[in-house]
């Protein structure tokens, strides 16, 4: 049997010996130490488990950190793996193929600052990545688990550029892959996965209806690691890298308040969790900070829910542009609420119509496309900043989590020529462009 | 009302590994408690102290999640499938 599907609370059959488990290599997960529940606090062994025995709360890696120096991450790759001593994969990661996501670049954006009346602003911009979404990062470290566990395949349910990441990472490292997106997706996140893997499968139904059945499929088929689910906490350690790139390239220090997309919540709450344990290693000085959470419209259920002032997440059916933020019973959403409220932030929506708006302005005022999740976080930012809520006088960051060309229709209809003309000078001149 | 429970992995200590069992109840409620009659303990894993089904635990009759039905009041009807599911971030 598989040790993927070894769950640690799963009884031998009495009276025959259990067989010899072939457990992972030691150091197979770097300075991890066990998985916690975050909810109630129980621990298991490291392994493919994702909800706590005892409540079902998610469970999360926790480690024993070495003293770690900037000098020791200085000196590592320009890529997720200078921080693998905070992340749970082994010491030699970098001799296992994988895409080698990360250090994406860090834009100060002072055409959007002036337009914005912020005074200092970057743009994180994650749509560099090698399948242009920060998802990359998050599946480096889940194939790395996977790896260690010897799944068979790696697969995962998803909006769209998970599947594009799972995918791509898979054909680099020779694992077959099975991605599961529902049906209604973009072309282009269609395309970029279906490129690198054999197996994408639609489903009709939306995220919840797909992200419930691969939960299914990840309790009977043996040997699969679905990157977000029986090996979600290891995935979801990946996300840490863009609070510690973020804070590196600062000149090690955290920003005042940063600006982040929420579908399940995962990355904002992991990047809170990247900010405080480098506090807690002393590698930046201990300082508040603010975390706003961005959501669209159409699929809003943590924005409503803090809005409301209650910790009780109402599921919504998604009907938005933003694709890729359209998951409408977010796991991890409690814990935004906790984040948001903890640091004295907020988590705010926009409508569809301000998503297509804010992909514009940022185009226009920095070069840099985004997708429409990226559309909806700086959009945010804007109502943020419109509403008071956002005091503009503190240093901000707003992370671009993925690329326009992959949903080019959201805003096909708003740009384009401005004119069709003749190849004559003629023509030109009539035209008044100038 | 007979139906059938699709059991998941962290619960499989309660049905001796079984991942789909059957039970009885024209509710969510009541199958519950028909499940803890046959593999006692199993309802306190997925309802909370107050009784209200736990923050992390998805609850589908058929294909529809019970939070956007009647909860613990949804009907079940002969021969539904009720799935019991970790709520999982991340897609
Ligand atoms: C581009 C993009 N941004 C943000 C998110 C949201 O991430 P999370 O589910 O961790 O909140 C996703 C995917 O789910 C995404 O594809
Ligand atoms: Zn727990």
């Amino acid at each position: 049997m598989s040790t993927l599907l070894d769950d640690t609370t799963t009884p031998g059959t009495a009276g025959t010996p259990a067989p010899a488990k072939k457990g992972p290599r030691d150091g197979a997960f770097g300075n991890a130490r066990a998985l916690a529940c975050r909810e109630c606090g129980h621990e298991v062994e490291l392994g493919p488990s994702y909800a706590c025995p005892e409540c079902f709360g998610p469970l999360e890696v926790a480690y024993d950190f070495p003293a770690v120096t900037r000098e020791e991450i200085a000196a590592g790759p320009r890529n997720i793996w200078r921080y693998k001593a905070l992340l749970p994969v082994p010491t030699d990661i970098e001799q296992s193929p994988n895409t080698e996501p990360g250090f994406t670049r860090l834009l100060e954006a002072k055409n959007l600052a002036r337009e914005l009346g912020i005074d200092r602003l970057w743009v994180k911009d994650d749509s560099t990545n090698p399948t242009n979404s920060f998802k990359d990062r998050v599946v480096a470290c889940a194939l790395s688990a996977a790896r260690e566990l010897d799944a068979k395949v790696f697969a995962c349910p998803s909006t769209g550029n998970l599947a594009n990441a799972v995918a791509a990472a898979g054909a680099r490292a020779g694992i077959p892959t099975v991605v599961f997106i529902p049906s209604n997706l973009e072309t282009p996140k269609k395309v970029n996965s279906a490129v690198f893997t054999e197996k994408l499968v639609a489903v009709d139904g939306n995220y919840d209806d797909v992200n419930k059945l691969a939960s299914e499929i990840a309790g009977e088929e043996e040997g699969w690691a679905f990157v977000n689910v029986n090996v979600r906490p290891f995935y979801a350690e990946g996300s840490k890298t863009l609070g510690y790139e973020i804070a590196e390239q600062l000149g090690w220090r955290l920003p005042d308040q940063i600006v982040i997309p929420v579908a399940s919540g995962s990355q904002l709450t992991k990047v809170d969790k990247a900010f405080q344990e480098l506090i807690k290693l002393g590698l930046v000085e201990d300082k508040p900070y603010k975390v706003y959470g961005a959501q669209a419209a159409g699929c809003s259920p943590v924005s409503v829910a803090y809005k409301a002032g209650t910790d009780a997440i109402r599921p919504v059916k998604p009907d938005t542009i933003a694709k890729s933020l359209a998951i409408g019973n977010p796991a991890d959403g409690i814990y935004v609420l906790d984040v948001c409220r903890r640091t004295g932030g907020a988590v705010e929506d926009i409508t569809d119509d301000e998503v297509r708006d804010a992909i514009v302005l940022l185009a226009r005022t920095e070069g840099i496309f985004t997708e429409t999740a990226g559309g909806t976080t700086v959009g945010v930012l804007k109502k943020l900043v419109e509403s008071g809520q956002l005091d503009t006088s503190l240093e901000t960051v707003v992370i671009n989590t993925g690329h326009g060309l992959k949903t080019l229709d959201a805003i096909s209809d708003r740009v384009g020529p401005v004119a069709t003309i003749a190849p004559t000078y003629d023509a030109f001149a009539a035209s008044g462009i100038v | 009302m007979s139906v059938s429970v699709r059991i998941p992995t962290i619960l499989r200590t309660y049905t001796g590994g079984e991942s789909e069992v059957s039970a009885e109840g024209d509710t969510l409620a009541a199958v519950l408690d028909d499940l803890d009659a046959s593999y006692a303990g199993i309802r306190a894993r997925i309802l909370d102290d107050a009784g209200a089904l736990r923050r992390f635990v998805n609850v589908y009759v058929g294909n529809d999640d019970v939070r956007f039905l009647e909860d613990l009041a949804t009907p079940t009807p002969d021969g539904v499938q009720i799935s019991v599911i970790p709520a999982v971030a991340g897609g």
